[in-house]
């Protein structure tokens, strides 16, 4: 391509060679922690002193042992339903509201955009005080909706989507107005699918935080079945603190949808983050 | 976005002839579509505010009745040797995060921008820790720093001959044995963005000061760096939060069966770290919500000062 185009890139440069070959260990580096991980989840509990990085005799005996006591598939559950259903409704919700504040017209548009843009300075840390007492008031500690409420909608989700929509052209939508369409319905059957890149930016960046999540689901829970992985994660090494190849195992369980996804779609999730922390 | 915007007037001018009730009908659309949200705001983001600046005010242990005490909760925080030495972890935070990691990471994306031999796959390997889970992966580290017969670093030292280290086990060490999975984990954040911010520049630049002769490192401080300006903006800002509020890798590496974590002696104990205990070991609500207040202020001050600094230059 470029490279092709440019005699120059042809060269090959010593200074160059050496810059790949830094990268690329520097690369190494990176992902030494994931690959000692995944190694030792496949190690039998005798061989985790000898520190050869490849199992000698590789085995699924730690998954098995950490998948049967039922606890880790429940949190994994836990975790998985939480952020699809935070994640949905952020989709919704934060375009619904962002595409409001960009294409209609009505008194009081800026002072709600500049409301809930102002959320975005408030920290979290800031909000679970009151947030606990409020859930304990509803009755809504240790429930999903206590550890969902919180998330529902962001700011950041609404002031990506809203500066999307402001690319849309706004003649579509009224092409859909002249046919009769009403205005949900040129929402959601016009517009969103114009902003598709948008959308999988938000539902890849809600999802990746609400499956990390940590504080808030450690403060809102107490009932161990309703552990989200993070979390679950902790007090299971906290009680097995020696077996260290179970520690990995589940350490394993809980970077390993992550990864999946990201193997599959790599390329999408890159362009993602990049239009989420650029546009953000 | 205002040309935008003005267009849809301009438009629905054109209809007025049936129009008024057409633009009353979109005023009602607007504020149908906005109402959920509206009340979620209102309930989730913002009574929660103002209720934490109240709460910040009082003496209250959840059991009994809130009781009003003014300012005496930040006396107290002044005078709490704890919170003098949480905030100086905090700081070394920030101080030794966000340099360091904005460094790495510029350094990479800049080589990186260059490399086209398997460039997707040491793109993949830097990003790849961005998206595990804090969590988890505080404990591989955790269990990196242990002693001789399982820990890594410490086998890696004693084959160079190396003393065995405490890293989390020492005062000194373990601030930084902590920082250390922080900083990987968000590095292949920040190469992605700088060289999404690099890619953006204008090559026609470039070709016009290698024209003139200009050396490359001329060509980094003096067109680089300076059109770079908005990506090292957000990402100063971004990461510093992201310090400021370091919680997830501190809990889980230096949680006990036994006793508290952030220790040892309070060595690794973030500001968010003491809320926690203070809120939901402690239950003294007022207090907790006092040191989030701080939180707050160091947070917007920090944010405030940054994009002061760099913006106007």
């Amino acid at each position: 391509m470029s490279a092709v185009a440019s005699p120059l890139a042809l060269r090959i440069e010593p200074g160059r060679i050496i810059a790949w070959l830094l990268l690329f260990g520097g690369g190494l580096l990176m992902v030494t922690p994931l690959a000692f991980m995944f190694a030792t989840s496949l190690k039998d509990s005798s061989e985790i002193y000898d520190l050869a990085f490849f199992p000698a005799h590789p085995t699924l005996a730690n998954y098995v042992t950490v998948l049967s006591d039922g606890r880790f598939l429940r949190w994994f559950a836990n975790s998985f339903g939480i952020a699809v259903a935070v994640t949905l409704s952020n989709v919704f919700f934060d375009s619904l509201v962002g595409y409001t504040l960009a294409k209609f017209q009505f008194r009081g548009r800026y002072l709600v955009f500049i409301a809930i843009l102002s959320t975005l300075m408030i920290p979290t840390e800031m909000l679970v005080i009151p947030w606990y007492v409020m859930a304990k008031n509803f009755g809504w500690l240790d429930s999903y909706w206590g550890i969902m409420f919180p998330g529902m909608m962001t700011a950041f989700g609404t002031f990506l989507m809203k500066q999307f929509f402001e690319t849309v052209p706004n003649d579509f939508l009224e092409a859909a107005r002249i046919d009769g369409l009403n205005e949900f319905a040129i929402f959601w059957r016009i517009a969103m699918p114009l902003v598709t890149p948008a959308l999988s930016a938000l539902a890849i960046f809600t999802f990746l935080s609400n499956w990390t999540a940590f504080i808030w689901p450690l403060i809102v829970t107490t009932s161990k079945e309703l552990y989200t992985l993070p979390v679950g994660l902790t007090s299971f090494a906290v009680e097995s603190q020696v077996q260290w190849e179970l520690i990995m195992t589940g350490a394993a369980l809980a970077t390993l949808p992550t990864l999946t996804v990201f193997l599959l779609l790599q390329r999408y999730i890159v362009r993602g983050v990049v239009l989420a922390g650029l546009k953000g | 976005m205002n040309a935008s915007s003005s267009r849809v007037d301009a438009r629905s001018g054109a209809h007025l002839p049936s129009g008024l009730g057409m633009r009353q009908k979109q005023v009602l659309w607007a504020w149908s579509f906005l109402a959920v949200p509206v009340l979620f705001y209102a309930v989730v983001r913002f009574y929660p505010t103002l209720e934490a600046f109240w709460i910040a005010t009082t003496n209250w242990n959840l059991l009994t009745k809130p009781s009003f005490i003014g300012l005496a909760n930040f006396k107290r925080l002044m005078a709490d040797p704890v919170f003098w030495q949480v905030f100086r972890n905090t700081a070394l935070y920030l101080l030794l995060g966000t340099p360091i990691s904005l460094l790495l990471a510029f350094t990479i994306a800049y080589h990186l921008d260059r490399v086209r031999f398997l460039h997707g796959l040491i793109r993949a390997l830097y990003f790849l820790p961005f998206l595990t889970t804090a969590a988890a992966m505080a404990w591989v580290w955790r269990w990196f720093y242990q002693p001789v017969p399982i820990g890594l670093f410490n086998n890696l030292l004693a084959g160079l001959g190396i003393a065995q280290q405490p890293f989390l086990r020492s005062t000194t060490q373990s601030l930084p044995a902590v920082l250390a999975p922080a900083i990987w984990a968000g590095l292949g954040f920040q190469v992605v963005i700088f060289m999404a911010g690099l890619r953006a520049i204008p090559t026609t630049y470039y070709e016009a000061a290698r024209i003139d002769g200009v050396s490359n490192g001329t060509i980094l401080r003096r067109i680089t760096l300076p059109l770079l300006k908005p990506t090292i903006v957000f990402l100063v800002v971004f990461s510093s939060i992201g310090f400021l509020r370091i919680f997830d890798q501190v809990y889980n590496m230096t949680s006990q069966t036994s006793s508290d974590p952030g220790g040892p002696l309070n060595a690794t104990k973030p500001l968010v770290l003491m809320i926690y205990q203070t809120a939901f070991s402690s239950f003294d609500m007022g207090y907790a919500a006092a040191q989030t207040v701080v939180l707050f202020l160091v947070l917007l001050v920090v944010s405030l000062l940054q994009l002061r600094l760099l913006k106007d230059r």
